[in-house]
């Protein structure tokens, strides 16, 4: 019989699918189904992606004689709770006892396990449904093995907990004792696959099992890419560029070598812009300890020739957004005719909002080690994407892929800083220049924030018009940002369709006039991917100004947003696209994953209900409420804040309602929208990083703040809607950060009648 | 020549004694549970006890804890089952866990002199140290539980 995974594993078809993408043509699911798609319930993208899916229980599960059940977890774990929560999905339809079973962390190996980029929100939609046929084929041959040991029919037989049962004489056999008897068999085909009910989950859905890191994060046992040990290691760290494009001019080292430790100073070349995953180039130096590695750094003497980016100021970066915004742009999305509705309108309402860069600032910065040696390379890195750091590798170093090993650690946060594998290649180009030492590079904290790939800086400016009842008739957003794909392609001067998505075009309100504009601006740093990406920009102003338009008719803020999101229905913007711009929904098709203005709604009434929406507040107290769709879920907030005499800022409550589909680990989605609260509200209250001269003016996280335990909200109340397995599961990491920033802005409105356009907040609120 | 006790074990070290205490317990001595964050003592990350009383091992040369004893988390408590610890995980605090050692140290200090903490307390004890996955409810709810040992 055929494994599981052959029509995946296909050459051809993925061929195939890479010219299809390669026209950037739109992606539509039916074109995709994939082969062996009988047995799956729906279609998601993750076929799409590089390295598909792979299902083969073979690959991800082995029992050995005792019984131990080993899962492999293919998803790098930045604290989502991934690395538990699809082995658990495994674990569930196989049967296993929980207490029975260890997990493995798998090497970048995208042909072997598929996809790995843990990026986009995408782990638990795209792997549930794979990882349970893993279980359940298993579960299937360990019933079969038992059922030919007896001589029974397989139909008399039941796993249950971690053994196989014949019903009629009661008797048991363990899973240890029909391992190889059942890992002979042939793998299920797909439609004989049969998936538990969902009434029989024992953790799907429970969330009772608990992350299987916990105990070796609270022993600090936990291994995290910082903290790799190896025998004649030697340590790096790194001057670089401080303008993006900048070069070395020249450097004198003497007084860096005469550092005790220091042993070695080694140029790196980098890669002018756009230098997508590739070092930026600078002087290494490499010591016996990472003390001495920054001593010797800070003793180089370097001059740089700093390029056409020397003169990047954010402030008059801003104005220039700013004023792009003001004028006609480029439309991506057009229905009906918004500028004669404006026009026509009996009062129209404009608001320009402005978001700055944000820098990632994972507590562990970006960290690698490598050994490059004997025409092969290891890794061991805090990596999102082990995959495409394992073909970067590759590259660099003239190897092929399977001479690369890339070991993927615990990450002390992701947040997407850490899907881009420059400080990896790094540490080999180090390491081959050493002879095939060992070295590991880590990166100061002010390094992280001089050279991280930056959130991107955006204008907004959104023009409505209202009839004579204060009904919306006409509505113009025009958004003006760099593009990420700015770092990967020369001057691409507009968002690109994947950031249009993100909350632009797929506005799902109910408006007959209805107009969404871009406007170029070309970048002057490092773009990248930031947690929940464009949708931190487009849900601001968007939700922000339904309030202000609330305000303006004289309603009450949460009507008017169930006014605009209008009937329940779902929304498909792509017909009224332009110029080029693709809904992608993220790569999912909209069939399985539609914009439902059903659930939009049923978030805000949820949420509206459990924060006690309109109650009476003491006085500078005051609540707002946002609802965006991201990464395919839909999260409505409600804040509460109270301003005091000075200015001064707290936030007694937040309320967070999702529908991410079915909550495979209800536990984890929790802590995820709890911590979500936490980094809207750092964004919000100080996030900035900003330019002079070409170089970022934060050094530390003195003057890139995030918030403490004291200021951060008491308590975040997390409301799951309830949904079946037949709600196809769809992204938890992300989604909760978008609406947070302008729930909490209205919140300010309303407690204080201040309207905050521009982030951070800062001092604005001060009296 | 420095000597100091971690974890109860005499150690030298004859190196540059102006070597931050992190980079000695990491690099030299392996004992990768003390994390960097900044380097500056902003972010609580590399949190141990000196003599008891919880320090930012960023910003403590050796040569300020020769003589001293310092406890990292390998030894706050040989089975892993202090009271802080044991509330972290019941209350499945961490997120990411990169921070969390320098909380449950700072946490086990706090407690060592105050046993029931308010939470004002808390804050005040806890306001150095970070956690960008934004565990600060789970955190301060675990303080109390171990303070009260629920």
């Amino acid at each position: 019989m055929t494994p599981v995974h052959a029509t995946i594993e296909n050459v051809s078809r993925r061929g195939f699918l890479k010219g299809v993408l390669a026209t950037g043509g739109l992606v539509v699911a039916a074109e995709f189904v994939p082969a062996r798609a009988a047995l799956a319930a729906y279609a998601t993208g993750a076929a799409k992606m590089t390295g598909g899916v792979v299902s083969d229980p073979h690959v991800f599960i082995s029992i050995d004689p005792s019984g131990l059940v080993t899962i492999v977890a293919h998803r790098a774990e930045m604290g989502t709770g991934i690395r538990t929560s699809l082995p658990m999905a495994i674990a569930d339809e196989l049967e296993a006892d929980w207490s029975r079973v260890k997990i493995v962390q798998s090497p970048g190996d995208e042909k072997k396990y598929g996809n790995q980029n843990t990026d986009g929100s995408r782990s638990m939609r795209h792997f549930i449904q794979p990882m349970r046929e893993c279980g359940a084929a298993m579960r299937q041959m360990l019933e079969t093995a038992a059922a030919q040991r007896w001589g029974v029919a397989v139909g008399e037989v039941q796993a249950q907990n971690h053994e196989v049962v014949h019903k009629l004489s009661g008797r048991k056999l363990g899973y240890g004792d029909l391992a190889a008897a059942a890992s002979a068999l042939p793998t299920p085909l797909a439609d004989q696959i049969k998936l538990k009910d969902q009434a029989a989950f024992r953790y799907l859905g429970k969330g009772n099992v608990q992350v299987v890191d916990l105990f070796d994060i609270t022993t600090g046992r936990a291994v995290y890419g910082i903290d790799t040990k190896l025998s004649g290691l030697k340590y790096a760290v790194i001057g670089r560029p401080p303008v993006m494009g900048g070069k070395l001019a020249s450097y004198d080292g003497t007084a860096a070598m005469k550092v005790p430790g220091v042993e070695k100073i080694i140029v790196i070349e980098g890669t002018p812009p756009p230098s997508k995953f590739q070092p930026i180039g600078g002087v290494a130096v490499i010591a016996r300890n990472t003390w001495a590695a920054i001593k010797g750094r800070d003793a180089l003497v370097v001059h740089w020739d700093d390029g056409p980016h020397a003169s990047y100021d954010s402030g008059a970066y801003k104005a220039q957004l700013e004023e792009t915004a003001r004028k006609p742009g480029k439309v991506v999305r057009n229905e009906g005719d918004a500028e004669k509705a404006l026009a026509g309108a009996a009062k129209t309402v404009s608001a320009e909002y402005y978001i700055p860069h944000l820098a990632h600032a994972t507590m562990e910065p970006p960290s690698a080690t490598a050994r490059v040696a004997n025409g092969k390379c290891e890794a061991w890195a805090a990596t999102q994407s082990p995959g495409t750091t394992r073909t970067e590798l590759a590259d660099k170093l003239g190897l092929k892929p399977e001479d690369v090993t890339v070991n993927v650690t615990l990450l002390g946060g992701g947040f997407g800083r850490k899907s881009k594998p420059d400080y990896v290649l790094e540490a080999a180009l180090l390491s081959r220049e050493m002879g095939g030492v060992p070295v590991k590079v880590t990166w100061t904290r002010e390094d992280d924030l001089h050279h991280d790939y930056l959130h991107t800086v955006s204008a907004e400016r959104i023009d409505a018009g209202l009839d004579a009842q204060g009904r919306v008739v006409a509505w113009r957003h025009r958004s003006v940002a760099p593009t990420i794909r700015a770092t990967f392609v020369p001057d691409p001067k507009f968002e690109q369709s994947g950031e249009l998505t993100m909350g632009l075009i797929d506005e799902p309100f109910d408006i007959p006039n209805l107009r969404c504009e871009v406007g170029e601006a070309e970048a002057h740093t490092r773009i990248g991917w930031f947690r929940s990406v464009s949708n931190i920009p487009h849900a601001f102003a968007t939700q922000c100004f339904v309030a202000e338009l609330a305000h303006a008719a004289g309603r009450d803020p949460k009507e008017m947003l169930i006014e605009l999101l209008g009937p329940p229905r779902r929304v498909d913007p792509r017909p009224s696209l332009q110029n080029g711009a693709e809904y992608t929904n993220m790569g999912d098709p909209l069939e399985t994953y539609p914009i439902d203005t059903a659930r939009l709604r049923r978030v805000v009434e949820l949420v509206a209900d459990k924060a006690d929406w309109g109650k009476k507040l003491p006085p500078r107290h005051g609540q707002g409420i946002a609802v965006h769709r991201s990464f395919l879920s839909y999260v409505a907030t409600v804040v509460e804040v109270a301003v005091d005499e000075k200015g001064r800022l707290s936030v007694p409550r937040v309320d967070t309602a999702i529908d991410c589909g079915f909550a495979a680990n209800p536990e984890r989605i929790y802590s995820q929208i709890e911590g979500a609260a936490v980094m809207g509200l750092s964004l919000a209250k100080y996030g900035e990083i900003s330019f002079k001269n070409g170089r970022v003016q934060q050094n530390n996280l003195d003057g890139f703040q995030v918030i403490r335990i004291e200021e951060s909200p008491p308590i975040t109340h997390v409301h799951i809607v309830p949904n079946g397995i037949d709600v196809p599961s769809s992204g938890v990491g992300e989604p909760g950060l978008p609406p947070f920033a302008p729930a909490l802005c209205n919140a300010i409105f309303a407690a204080t009648g201040k309207r905050i356009r521009r982030l951070p907040i800062g001092d604005q609120l001060a009296t | 020549m420095v000597k100091l006790r971690v974890n109860g074990q005499e150690q030298s070290f004859d190196g540059d004694s102006s070597m931050p205490l992190l980079w000695y317990l990491r690099d030299e001595l392996g004992l990768t549970g003390t994390k960097y964050g900044c380097g500056v003592a902003l972010c609580g990350a590399c949190t141990v006890h000196v003599d008891g009383e919880a320090a930012r091992a960023c910003i403590t040369a050796l040569s300020d804890v020769a003589g001293r004893s310092v406890i990292t988390i390998e030894g706050l408590d040989r089975d892993g089952n202090h009271p802080v610890q044991k509330a972290w995980r019941a209350l499945n605090v961490p997120q990411c866990g990169y921070c969390q050692v320098g909380q449950i140290m700072q946490a086990a200090a706090l407690l060592a002199t105050n046993k029931n903490p308010s939470e004002e307390e808390i804050y005040s004890a806890m306001s150095g140290n970070i956690c960008r996955c934004g565990c600060y409810q789970r955190i301060t709810a675990a303080v109390k539980a171990a303070a009260t040992g629920a």
